[in-house]
């Protein structure tokens, strides 16, 4: 008797995660099912557009989706349906040519204010040079003379499979780049060998590095914590393991950081080599 | 010419030549559309086998069947292979078979021209694919080959740029025959308007073809210069720029797409119209769509390019005109959904796949409406959403459209009627893998995933275990569509030459199997 509701409580159990998991997950915002919480101003705006188009579209499949299946159901032969030979109404095609229109003209609005507030790089608060190489990144600070090379720190026997993976495989690096929330922080991007693209999803921030120009971008981050992307755009064989990580914490503790990092440069210097 | 032919004794239109000359040789519209297909379907397995072997390594996380490098070379490959040897021929092939048929002409206007531009097709496959055996292997940067990392790759990349080459100048003659076929060669008494849907798609096809086939050949020219010659065409070191490839491959690329889903488009509005015993709705707008949707691909390039750092107002007119492509779009699905309403529907397997076109272009479409908005677009730009969107474009729509053409026409063409039960098996395994495969990428990517890597992060493993899973199945299925054929062409029950009860058009008038040279003398269209 025990064991039969034991087993009843089990098969319960498993048809929830089954079938309900991903149904909550969706619901809940959980980051594998959907984009990631952002973190930005810019982040929250795509992540919103994100949403409202999903849900037009949605609508929109809902309808062709609905047509097609009632059509499907209906208007079959074997239910004794005889085909009615209209093969075209006027009204009807100039509807379903203006009403996308229009939706994709409600679109482009909220969609163009985001365009120009991302490519608003004017007045920022500090600004820091990114510099993409095969296969590391490379962080100067342009106005507090930090300059750091920033390189996976996933040791090799994870990725052979000879050791357990780590919590944040392929995604952790040595030096990670230090910023103070709540500044709008400027970012040239550019490269010494091939394309690249900085990357952290939850910042919204993608930006090609790419070799002989400069492109600039911009993020102001709300809240500290460790935010984690890639490069994105193939750039040879370790393309897969030039992750990008921010480390945002409050201005304070960054300043102490930049002033450990001054100490650092200086010893380096003073030491005999 | 038509009267030529007439005056030609019936004996010499036998094809009395047997053996490989008689397909090295041929001029004959029909054995070159055969020669197209069969083409098609080995690369298909070529490429499926990289796919295979992409999907393998990603099962789960760690480096264990390929190196990177390798991998690379396997994306790069499995793009182009799939693109310019698989899917290009299938639709080429198809033209062959069925344009004559359809539009009443006794051949292509150039068979020889014809002849070469399939013999050419050949020699390519065989440099692309032999380049994985070149020093370096095969090129690893891209099936988009973007520079300056195309300019790193080994002797691989010259053999995949002449490659191109050959594909290029086979595309364009092919492109030039079928403009003067469908423009010239039509029955008496054939309109523009008359003639099939099938027609007019291939028709603005054909004009994007031998619009951006050119531009491809000079872009990657010049990139073969810059590897050898000292240009700096994308080299900022010596003046040039790394962009300017993007902007020139681009303008190629994406004209590119239509030229895999355009001539699908044609098959659909064939095979609905059959099954829903209807003619196809709004022929009109049905073509204003389609030349609207030839025109405006050629003025959407950018926008995959918005993560380079483009000025604002590049940004904003390439996502105006993107989402434009909606509209003529949509007006299409809804014609199709227009000619199933009130119809007598029959769901054999070429209906199937119509309809399960219609299912997975409108997300396909769907979600390239969402990827217009260029703010997305930069969040989801080169990660697995991109992936899943031109899977569902290309894989579903031009490969669905592909399957309904060919359980639609073989009857035609081999005069016996496949298996109507292992079709239906091969359309609801096809349908259901192929949405296990890609709908965990559309996921995966929303959450960060980049593309074109060997190995990922953590949580990204169990659907990229799914991806994996679906990819294997929808794999070997294709090997029941590969037997439903050989099956088909070796006997089964004798096909009339209507095939099927709501056929409407001239291929229909012909007997099964078409004989080898038909419309000798031109049918007369009221």
């Amino acid at each position: 008797m025990c064991r039969e509701t034991d087993m009843t409580e089990l098969a319960r159990k498993i048809a929830v995660s089954a079938l309900l998991q991903p149904a909550l997950a969706f619901a809940a915002g959980e980051p594998s099912f959907g984009l990631q919480p952002p973190q930005t101003f810019i982040a929250r705006q795509i992540y919103d557009l994100h949403a409202v188009v999903l849900s037009i579209c949605i609508v929109i499949a809902a309808v062709v989706f609905g047509l097609m299946f009632y059509s499907i159901v209906r208007f079959r032969k074997t239910a004794g349906r005889e085909a009615k030979q209209f093969h075209s109404n006027t009204a009807l095609e100039i509807a379903w040519t203006v009403i996308p229109c229009l939706i994709v003209a409600g679109l482009a609005y909220p969609a163009t204010k985001t365009v120009i507030e991302m490519k608003d790089t004017t007045n920022p608060d500090m600004t820091i040079k990114i510099t993409g190489y095969q296969w590391k990144w490379r962080y100067t600070y342009v106005d507090d003379g930090i300059d750091f090379y920033s390189s996976l720190s996933t040791p090799r026997d994870q990725i052979e499979n000879e050791a357990p993976k780590g919590e944040h495989y392929l995604l952790e690096v040595d030096h990670p780049l230090v910023v103070p929330v709540g500044k709008k922080i400027r970012i040239l991007t550019t490269a010494d060998d091939v394309i690249h693209s900085w990357f952290v999803p939850a910042l919204a921030v993608k930006q090609d590095a790419i070799p002989g120009f400069v492109r600039d971008s911009w993020f102001k981050v709300d809240a500290p914590g460790i935010y984690r992307g890639a490069c994105t755009e193939l750039c040879g064989k370790e393309h897969g393991f030039m992750p990008v990580v921010v480390e945002a914490m409050p201005e304070k503790d960054y300043q102490d950081w930049v002033a450990d990092q001054h100490s650092k440069s200086a010893a380096a210097a003073t030491a005999p080599q | 010419m038509q009267v030529a032919l007439d005056n030609v004794p019936a004996v010499a239109q036998l094809p009395h030549q047997g053996g490989i000359l008689r397909w090295i040789r041929t001029t004959n519209h029909k054995d070159i559309g055969t020669l197209y297909l069969w083409f098609s379907i080995s690369m298909f397995l070529v490429g499926g086998l990289m796919a295979l072997t992409i999907r393998a390594e990603l099962f789960k996380p760690g480096l264990q069947i390929v190196r990177p490098e390798f991998f690379n070379q396997l994306t790069s490959m499995h793009g182009l292979v799939m693109i310019f040897l698989a899917i290009m021929p299938a639709f080429v092939g198809f033209a062959n078979w069925q344009l004559p048929l359809m539009l009443g002409a006794p051949d292509m206007a150039f068979p020889r021209l014809n002849n070469l531009s399939f013999w050419l097709l050949p020699f390519a496959a065989v440099l692309l694919v032999a380049s994985f055996f070149a020093p370096g292997g095969a090129t690893a940067a891209g099936w988009t080959l973007y520079a300056p990392l195309s300019v790193q790759m080994g002797p691989g990349m010259d053999m995949a740029i002449f490659a191109i080459h050959i594909l290029g100048i086979s595309s364009i003659i092919g492109g030039l025959n079928i403009i003067v076929t469908i423009l010239n060669m039509r029955a008496p008494g054939m309109t523009l308007f008359k003639m099939p849907m099938f027609a007019w798609t291939w028709l603005v096809t054909a004009a994007l073809l031998i619009t951006i086939m050119p531009v491809l050949a000079g872009t990657v020219t010049m990139l073969l210069f810059d590897r050898h010659f000292g240009t700096h065409f994308f080299d900022a070191a010596g003046g040039g720029d790394p962009v300017l490839f993007q902007h020139l491959f681009w303008f190629f690329g994406h004209p590119e797409v239509y030229v895999l889903i355009l001539p699908a488009f044609g098959i659909v509005s064939a095979v609905i119209p059959t099954f829903s015993r209807k003619p196809l709705f709004g022929l009109r707008s049905m073509v204003a769509a389609t030349v609207g949707i030839g025109v405006v691909a050629t003025a959407v390039w950018a926008h995959h390019m918005f993560t380079v750092g483009m000025p604002v107002a590049a940004q904003l007119f390439f996502m105006y005109t993107t989402l434009l492509v909606a509209v003529p779009t949509g007006v299409k699905v809804f014609n199709w959904l227009a000619t199933m309403w009130q119809g007598s529907l029959t769901f054999e397997t070429p209906m199937l796949f119509a309809i399960g076109f219609l299912f997975v272009f409108t997300i396909g479409g769907l979600t390239g409406v969402i990827l217009a908005i260029a703010p997305v677009d930069i969040q989801l730009h080169q990660t697995y959403y991109i992936v899943a969107h031109f899977h569902y474009t290309m894989v579903a729509s031009s490969l669905f459209g592909l399957f309904a053409g060919t359980y639609y026409w073989l009857p035609k063409w081999t005069g016996h009627m496949y298996d109507e039960k292992l079709g239906q098996w091969h359309f609801w395994l096809t349908l259901s893998f192929f949405n296990l495969t890609f709908i965990p990428m559309f996921f995966l990517g929303l959450a960060g995933m980049p593309r074109r890597i060997p190995d990922y992060a953590l949580q990204f493993t169990d659907l990229n275990a799914l991806a994996s899973i679906g990819a294997f199945g929808f794999g070997l299925t294709q090997l029941l569509f590969a037997y439903i054929v050989i099956k088909c062409i070796r006997g089964g029950e004798r096909a009339t030459a209507q095939v099927w009860e709501g056929a409407k058009g001239l291929e229909w008038t012909v007997p099964s199997p078409a004989p080898h040279h038909t419309f000798s003398t031109p049918p007369v269209v009221e």
